[in-house]
């Protein structure tokens, strides 16, 4: 048990929009830090640049608000650096996926022990109005006034593409579910990707209109837990059957379908194709998956450049700089 | 061609048959010198910087004072035989101090006619030329682009040239060891080592030694390779009618002690790791390979035995943001890089600017602009090192004297970076980096105290992260982890206060003043700018970094001929040291001497009052020429 409380982790006056997003979501950070329990003086939350990146100055604990596009990197070093650290890094879409994309891959990669939030409004609020790397085909704003010419990135994809081991989703006002990501992320060895949706009122109003209430979730999304079928819709009367390549939604009592002929979700499933799968659904046709779709156990990258260190430690015998200086060709002048 | 060979073959054999005319001629031709320089050339293949790197070991080990310079072409491995193949090695070996790699040599060591192509130019007129004749074949001779069959003649060549059948006399030698061809010709720069070796009257027992130790794991490849080590020693011992003189070289009020020989890169790995240990914080390198800085990577990764933490990076950015976040975790952080690599880290490195956080950037400086020459040495970037950031964005700059200095500077910098909470650039170039001289062990313990500025408990009433000890200005360090101090800091501007975000335009104006007064305070802590040479000079010799050599030479070299001349070298740029306007103005005429159009002639000029300042400026990617210095000097003296 924590002894910690959401207040705890609350620093300062917030300053986004009325109804940004943001608000929600910090709310939910500071639930879920408050129910992991790790002291705020042992958390670093580690940003870029953009709205969101000005979370860190609301938080009770730690805080390094970087430059745009690189807090995945100088997360990374914080955290090599200071193992026991327990680090948060936070993004948006322009921050983490379009200046800071290789830190982004690279970190995921490397399997690096952080907690990465990718705050998904697709535009760019701070700057006032570009399309971002999610925005999608035909996206008119004040940098496209005729529309893009360019497909968006599914972050799934990049996270799954960099070799992934856990990816989560959810939406920024939606307080149980989004705790309960971030409590998961927490836990997770190595680097975790939750991917939140997360409304721009301003720039970028109804962006995840579908499951941005709950009424519009119970319709078309689908909460994914480990070891439970993927049933959803208001009744629980649709769900998620695997055909030929693909997926597919059925309902259940229509031509003989049963609970048992529903896919169950394995979250720890080394092979990330299925997770892939759910992860890329999109209306009208499927449902937007919410909830940890992956979450694999990998070696992290800090552990083993610590534990190498241990082990050459034992091989080697020179552990201090005179030492270090005996190992070279030496000569004496008398 | 073909009859040129037969010539020189003949040559040898003749010489070898009648050997013993010329063993009373021995005592005469042995001179006995303060100073000889030995170039060994041959394609990047050859073995050429493990010949170098063995034979200015042992000159050392004997007591003599070395200075080397490795020379390597920027393709990894060229066609065999073509121009842009040649890879050389320089050593100066002394009885006293020696300063430089040396102008021009004594020997040439040329394996191949590239080698011999592309490095005549490094000859003294005095000088003896050993050439592979086994590899001077009209296809060879065609690779090196030679229009006729005598190279020699061709070149306009006029010092000694002492045809030897190095491989041949190799695959011979070693005949009967079992090994294959390709392996047998491997050994030949080892024939080349040992023909120097009797030249300069080397032991041959201390190379052996060294070759054992390097092959400790192949006690095969060791003795064949001591094998023909021997065989070109007795090849010298046989043949010295055709060489002019050989030498000897005694060593002169060498301090005593233990030493070792180390290039800039790893003296600067090795002051890196002092520090850490000094300062009683793990050291962490962020880096991405860039030439001529790799090698500090290399080395530094090591040493995990050490608790030393290296991590490659993705890109040069994320190089630099690692280590500003390792910092921010605590660590001594580090980034090494060259130019092109400063260019994409200057961004991260502001931020550790303005949210002063300690920062090592190494920056082994190169031929460019953009990626220019990466094999080669300049000082070009001291500018960018200086203001190469937006904002107003003061750092501490020093820039490292010599291979062995590279040691003190790493030192420096990191008890600079850790003790006035600041990022801190470290400039070496591609010369001093690969270059390498004896080093004297150092013994920590008589080292300054590294002590970071950090927090401590009492202070946690009413302390935020811009704090300033009044008389450094310097912020109080709280690293995550530590209790009852969290906070946030960030590349927004502080309020000097509360440490809250803050657009007033006087608290601005405060910081950006702190920020460099901080940094002008550190020349407080620094010893003052030290004048060599004659007390009375006429010229003041300037430069930074790492030219000191040659400056200092061509200062002794006009002294000597009674010239009042003096030198001052800065191994501090920024802040400069206190009495700099006060040394600069007392002279008549101060040149600034430096490997770039004249960026320190053109801080000096914005720093200082009452100087006359004139430049010397020369952005060849190569080491200085101490007689073409010595020779402009004298010029701007008699003007």
């Amino acid at each position: 048990m924590s002894n910690y409380k959401a207040q705890d982790f609350k620093f300062g006056q917030p300053r986004w929009c009325p109804g940004c997003g943001d608000h929600a979501f910090l709310g939910a950070l500071h639930k879920a830090m408050s129910e992991i329990g790790v002291a705020p003086h042992e958390t670093a939350v580690i940003s870029g640049i953009g709205c969101s990146s000005r979370l860190p100055y609301y938080m009770n604990t730690y805080g390094f608000h970087t430059i745009h596009g690189r807090a995945a990197a100088i997360a990374t070093g914080a955290k090599v650096a200071n193992p026991n650290l327990t680090v948060w890094q936070i993004s948006g879409d322009g921050d983490g996926l379009a200046i800071g994309g290789n830190h982004f891959i690279h970190a995921v990669r490397r399997n690096i022990d952080l907690n990465m939030i990718l705050l998904n409004n697709r535009i760019y609020g701070l700057t006032k109005g570009q399309y971002s790397p999610t925005s999608v085909r035909g996206f008119v704003s004040k940098s496209s006034p005729y529309g893009t010419v360019e497909d968006p990135f599914r972050p799934a994809e990049l996270c799954f593409g960099a070799r992934g081991n856990f990816f989560a989703r959810c939406v920024a006002t939606d307080m149980t579910a989004a705790v309960e990501c971030l409590k998961a992320a927490a836990q997770h060895k190595g680097a975790s990707v939750t991917e939140v949706l997360q409304n721009c009122v301003i720039f970028n109003n109804g962006t995840h209109e579908s499951v941005y209430t709950k009424e519009g979730r119970a319709k078309n999304a689908i909460y994914l837990e480990h070891g439970k079928p993927m049933l959803f819709g208001e009744n629980k009367e649709f769900g998620l059957v695997q055909e030929g390549f693909g997926l597919k939604v059925v309902k259940l009592g229509e031509n003989g379908i049963t609970e048992n002929d529903i896919l169950v979700h394995d979250a720890h499933c080394t092979d990330p194709t299925l997770h892939l799968k759910l992860a890329l659904m999109e209306g009208p046709d499927f449902p937007v998956a919410l909830g940890i779709i992956r979450d694999v156990e990998a070696p992290t990258y800090n552990d083993s450049v610590h534990a190498q260190i241990e082990e050459v430690k034992t091989k080697k015998a020179y552990h201090n700089f005179a030492e270090l200086l005996e190992t070279n060709e030496i000569w004496e002048i008398k | 061609m073909q009859q040129y060979i037969t010539q020189t073959k003949n040559k040898f054999v003749h010489i070898t048959n009648t050997n013993f005319d010329h063993i009373m001629a021995e005592q005469e031709k042995n001179q006995i010198t303060d100073k000889v320089i030995v170039r060994f050339s041959g394609d990047s293949g050859d073995g050429m910087q493990l010949a170098g790197n063995i034979f200015s070991t042992i000159s050392a080990t004997v007591g003599n004072d070395i200075c080397t310079f490795p020379d390597y072409p920027a393709d990894i491995r060229a066609p065999q035989g073509v121009l842009t193949g040649v890879s050389g090695f320089q050593v100066h070996i002394g009885a006293d101090k020696v300063y430089t790699p040396g102008d021009k040599c004594d020997i040439l060591i040329a394996m191949n006619p590239a080698a011999l192509k592309t490095q005549y130019k490094h000859c003294k007129p005095t000088a003896a030329i050993i050439i592979d004749t086994d590899s001077f074949t009209a296809k060879d001779l065609e690779k090196a682009e030679f229009k006729t069959d005598d190279p020699i003649a061709e070149l306009g060549i006029t010092c000694d040239v002492v045809p030897c059948p190095i491989t041949s006399m190799c695959l011979e030698t070693l005949k009967d060891s079992g090994m294959d061809n390709k392996s047998i010709i491997r050994c030949k720069n080892m024939l080349a080592l040992g023909l120097v070796c009797w030249l300069i009257n080397r032991d041959l027992s201390l190379a052996e030694n060294m070759l054992r130790a390097k092959f400790a794991k192949k006690p095969e490849i060791a003795e064949a390779n001591i094998k023909v080590l021997r065989a070109g020693y007795d090849m010298g011992h046989n043949t010295h009618a055709s060489i002019s003189h050989s030498y000897s070289i005694e060593s002169k009020d060498k301090t005593k002690g233990r030493y070792m020989d180390i290039n800039g890169n790893k003296a600067t790995a090795y002051g890196l790791m002092a520090a850490a240990e000094k300062a009683g914080m793990r050291l962490f390198l962020g880096s991405y390979p860039i030439t001529p800085a790799t090698d500090i990577l290399h080395e530094l990764a090591k040493h995990k035995s050490m608790g030393v933490v290296t991590m490659q990076a993705e890109d040069e950015i994320a190089g630099c943001a690692s280590a500003v976040g390792a910092a921010y975790a605590g660590a001594l952080a580090c980034t090494s890089t060259s130019g092109p690599g400063i260019c994409l880290k200057s961004e991260a490195i502001n931020l550790a600017v303005i949210t002063e956080l300690p920062l090592v950037i190494i920056d082994v400086q190169r031929g460019g602009p953009s990626t220019g020459l990466p094999t080669k040495s300049e000082q070009t970037d001291l500018l960018q090192a200086l203001f190469g950031r937006n904002g107003e964005s003061p750092m501490p700059v020093i820039a490292a004297t010599s291979p062995t200095d590279c040691f003190e500077s790493a030192y420096l910098a990191a008890k600079i970076a850790v003790e006035h909470m600041t990022p801190v650039i470290l400039l070496s170039d591609a010369f001093i980096a690969n270059g390498s001289a004896a080093w004297k062990l150092p013994n920590l313990a008589e080292y300054p105290e590294i002590k970071p500025n950090y927090v401590t408990p009492e202070m946690s009433e009413g302390w935020s992260p811009y704090k300033r000890n009044p008389d450094t200005l310097v912020r109080y360090w709280a690293v995550p982890g530590t209790p009852g101090f969290m906070h946030r800091i960030g590349g927004l501007e502080k309020n000097d206060k509360t440490g809250a975000i803050c657009n007033d335009p006087d608290n601005h104006h405060l910081m950006v003043e702190q920020r460099a007064q901080k940094i002008e305070r550190i020349a407080d802590t620094l010893p003052p700018l030290k004048v060599e040479g004659d007390a009375d000079a006429e010229l003041l010799i300037v430069g930074f970094g790492g030219t000191y050599g040659h400056l200092h030479e061509a200062m002794l070299q006009m002294c000597s001929e009674g010239k009042k001349v003096a030198h001052a070298h800065l191994n501090v740029v920024n802040p400069l040291p206190r009495n700099t306007q006060e040394t600069l103005a007392r002279y008549k005429k101060v040149v600034v001497a430096e490997q770039n159009m004249g960026q320190l002639a053109a801080f000096l000029r914005m720093k200082t009052t009452g100087a006359n300042i004139i430049q010397y400026n020369e952005v060849k990617g190569q080491p200085f020429n101490v007689a073409t210095l010595v020779d402009a000097f004298t010029k701007i003296m008699e003007e």
